[in-house]
């Protein structure tokens, strides 16, 4: 059952399998065993980081392509269902509208991004992409009157979805295990079940034929396609799967904070992010995902306190406080980043796989 | 047994438009600024906007000529070359600062002198840097472009964070020295003196590419190895040390680019090398990678897109870049001029 579910692609590792089900019991039980406003938005944003790192990871990963356009993507995803949720009003037939065509858009984006600039290097890609997601940041961000501008667009969800919703009254009282039945509750369970759902499609993905050839185009692409099998075509389709799958992680996020602008959807930071994410947790392995997006998302929650900590103890010393300070922290990543490409090219997950 | 037929060679002239093709980049210039000048009603504001397109692209090639050859000599992709960028700019602009007394005094001399040192100064840092950052960032991933791609904007951030750093999170704001503010009246065009100046620069350093690049033995071995370097290695060049040299001007070229960039717009900040990384992959892609020239005619193309457009419709002007960039690449997938690679 296990086995199926997780399409035969097993953790491999005593040692990773605690961890990723530790993650995943955390993650599934977050609102009961962490209450707390901020620990379940942490949970909630690491089930959305998943989807998108374990979307971008089909890409370097399995593909080989490295895009900078991915937080264009997520962000097509999240004002699809804002946009939904103005126009339509509130239900979850806008919802479910804004999320379908935010991902319909995110693929013809990606194909039309992918048959430009694929068909000649792969390099190009990688170049075209950050040019086209930094106009449309900025296009974004001109078009207030459909967007919403810097400002981004505030909207309405369904009442279910909403901390004014109370239910299970009768049963349990309104509460179980003393946390309040309310909307916030359901909302966490929608973006948990979507995340879980959407990783266990990328991991059927990437473990059927179409990603044995992905991996095969990734090692040599010119033999791979002196056998027979056509690389652009297996490129851009796996780019267009992987704009949609980010297009509604973005609509996920879109439903979690009710909320959408410029900042938290397509800035260059969250794209860095991702890039992290994806190179800590470990390239070409959908597990690496997980760890990496909860590695890097409780950093980024809890680290920063305990780097401006440090940062007081060496109060005095000229440039180490600066350099310690919670605002650089981006610095520090940046430099694991680098030394972890050069020695740990797969990553926590590929680390703890060749241990065992 | 018949006879073998009659020699009879057919003497056709190339048509027209083969032998106009390998000009036709360079005519695609020109044939913007009329296009221009058909579209703008005003022949003083087109004026305007010609020298300040001009001057743009100018600073663009500046910034992306080291790219372009460090790509066609080594097949390095350098995501971090906008972090040579912002780190020129600082530099620079810190010794222009430093020097305020010569920057704001009102003579062409001293202030000339002043930009000259901020020049120099920004281009041994970044040229010192440059050759930090082969050694340590790009040297341990050759042949790997993903890692290449990786490494290097990893080395972006962590300079861009080093920059704030040293310098403050606050973007700067200068001022132009003295005798380059304004503009001069020519047929009833402004033309702002500075943009003047980085037209002037640019066509100096272009010529100045050219001639090392067409003229001089290390020219010779460059665009050799640009085409062929297992070919230029077998007989006997390390190619590893001119790349490790092309890096280095190339870097250094990038920080006299951030300078230039950072006076034009009048403020800077440890971003300003990632935004105009933009503005220098588009010119590299339409230019074709690996190529001078096509950068040059591809930046020049870019500056006065952009401002043209701006001026007749400013909606737009955000997305006229792209457009010129898929339009060029609809017509030569590969950018204007390729750069042909013996296999």
């Amino acid at each position: 059952m296990i086995n199926s579910l997780l399409s035969g692609d097993l953790p491999r590792s005593k040692l990773l399998a605690l961890l990723l089900g530790a993650i995943v019991i955390c993650l599934a039980l977050a609102p009961f065993l962490f209450p707390g406003v901020r620990t379940v938005d942490t949970a909630a944003r690491i089930c959305i980081f998943i989807v998108l790192v374990a979307s971008y990871d089909l890409l370097l990963g399995y593909g080989g392509i490295v895009s900078f356009a991915h937080t264009m993507f997520f962000g097509v995803g999240a004002y699809g269902v804002a946009l939904a949720s103005t126009h339509m009003g509130r239900g979850f037939d806008a919802i479910a509208v804004g999320a379908a065509s935010g991902a319909i858009i995110a693929a013809l984006l990606a194909l039309v991004i992918g048959l430009f600039s694929l068909r000649v290097r792969a390099i190009f890609f990688a170049m075209i992409t950050l040019a086209v997601a930094s106009a449309v940041a900025v296009l974004v961000s001109q078009m207030s009157g459909l967007t919403g501008g810097e400002d981004g667009l505030t909207f309405k969800l369904p009442r279910e979805l909403g901390p004014a919703f109370k239910f299970g009254k009768e049963t349990f009282d309104g509460t179980l295990f003393g946390v309040k039945l309310n909307g916030k509750l359901l909302a966490y369970y929608f973006v948990f079940l979507g995340a879980l759902i959407l990783f266990l499609g990328m991991l059927r993905v990437v473990n059927s034929p179409f990603g044995r050839v992905l991996q095969a185009l990734r090692e040599n692409d010119f033999r791979a396609e002196a056998i027979g099998y056509r690389v652009v075509y297996y490129r851009v389709a796996a780019t267009c799967l992987s704009a949609a799958v980010a297009a509604l992680a973005g609509s996920l996020y879109a439903v979690w904070l009710r909320y959408v602008g410029p900042d938290t959807t397509l800035s260059m930071e969250i794209m860095i992010d991702i890039l992290l994410m994806v190179v800590i947790g470990g390239m070409g392995t959908m597990y690496g995902a997980i760890i990496g997006a909860t590695l890097f998302v409780l950093a980024q929650n809890y680290l920063q306190n305990l780097m401006g900590a440090a940062s007081g103890l060496v109060e005095g010393i000229p440039i180490l406080p600066e350099l310690l300070s919670a605002d650089r922290w981006l610095l520090w990543l940046g430099v694991l980043f680098i030394l972890s490409v050069y020695f740990f090219p797969t990553g926590v997950v590929g680390r703890l796989r060749q241990q065992s | 047994m018949t006879a073998a037929p009659e020699h009879a060679p057919t003497m056709a002239k190339m048509s027209l438009a083969d032998r106009l093709a390998p000009w036709m980049p360079l005519l695609l210039v020109p044939a913007l600024c009329i296009l221009g000048f058909l579209a703008i009603p005003n022949t003083g504001s087109w004026l305007t906007l010609t020298v300040a397109g001009l001057a743009m692209g100018m600073m663009i090639f500046i910034m992306a000529s080291g790219l372009t050859l460090v790509f066609g000599l080594m097949d390095v992709i350098n995501f971090g070359h906008g972090a040579f960028v912002s780190v020129g700019a600082f530099v620079g602009i810190s010794v222009i600062l430093a020097l305020s007394h010569m920057a704001e005094a009102p003579s062409l001399m001293l202030n000339l002198i002043a930009l000259l040192v901020a020049v120099i100064g920004a281009m041994l840092a970044t040229g010192v840097m440059g050759w930090a950052f082969e050694k340590v960032i790009v040297e341990p991933v050759y042949g790997f472009h993903l890692k290449q791609i990786l490494v290097t904007m990893g080395g972006l951030i962590v300079v861009e964070q080093l920059i704030i750093v040293l310098w403050g999170p606050e973007e700067i704001y200068i001022s132009r020295p003295e005798m380059l503010k304004g503009a001069i009246t020519f047929a009833g065009a402004a033309l702002e003196k500075y943009r003047l100046v980085a037209v002037g620069i640019g066509l100096l350093v272009f010529a100045a590419m050219r001639l090392v690049l067409r003229h001089t033995k290390i020219g010779l071995i460059v665009r050799a190895g640009v085409q062929n370097g297992e070919m230029v290695q077998a007989l006997g060049y390390r190619l590893r040390l001119v790349f490790i040299g092309v890096f280095i001007a190339g870097s250094a070229l990038a920080g006299l680019g951030g300078v230039m960039w950072g006076l034009y717009q009048e403020v800077i900040t440890a971003h300003m090398g990632n935004q105009a990384m933009i503005l220098i992959f588009i010119v590299v892609i339409i230019g074709g990678l690996g190529s001078v020239e096509g950068c040059f005619i591809g930046a020049l193309l870019v500056g006065l897109t952009q401002n043209y457009v701006a001026f007749l419709e400013p909606k737009l002007a955000l997305i006229s870049n792209i457009g010129l960039m898929v339009a060029i690449l609809m017509w030569r997938p590969m950018g204007m001029i390729p750069v042909v690679k013996a296999k």
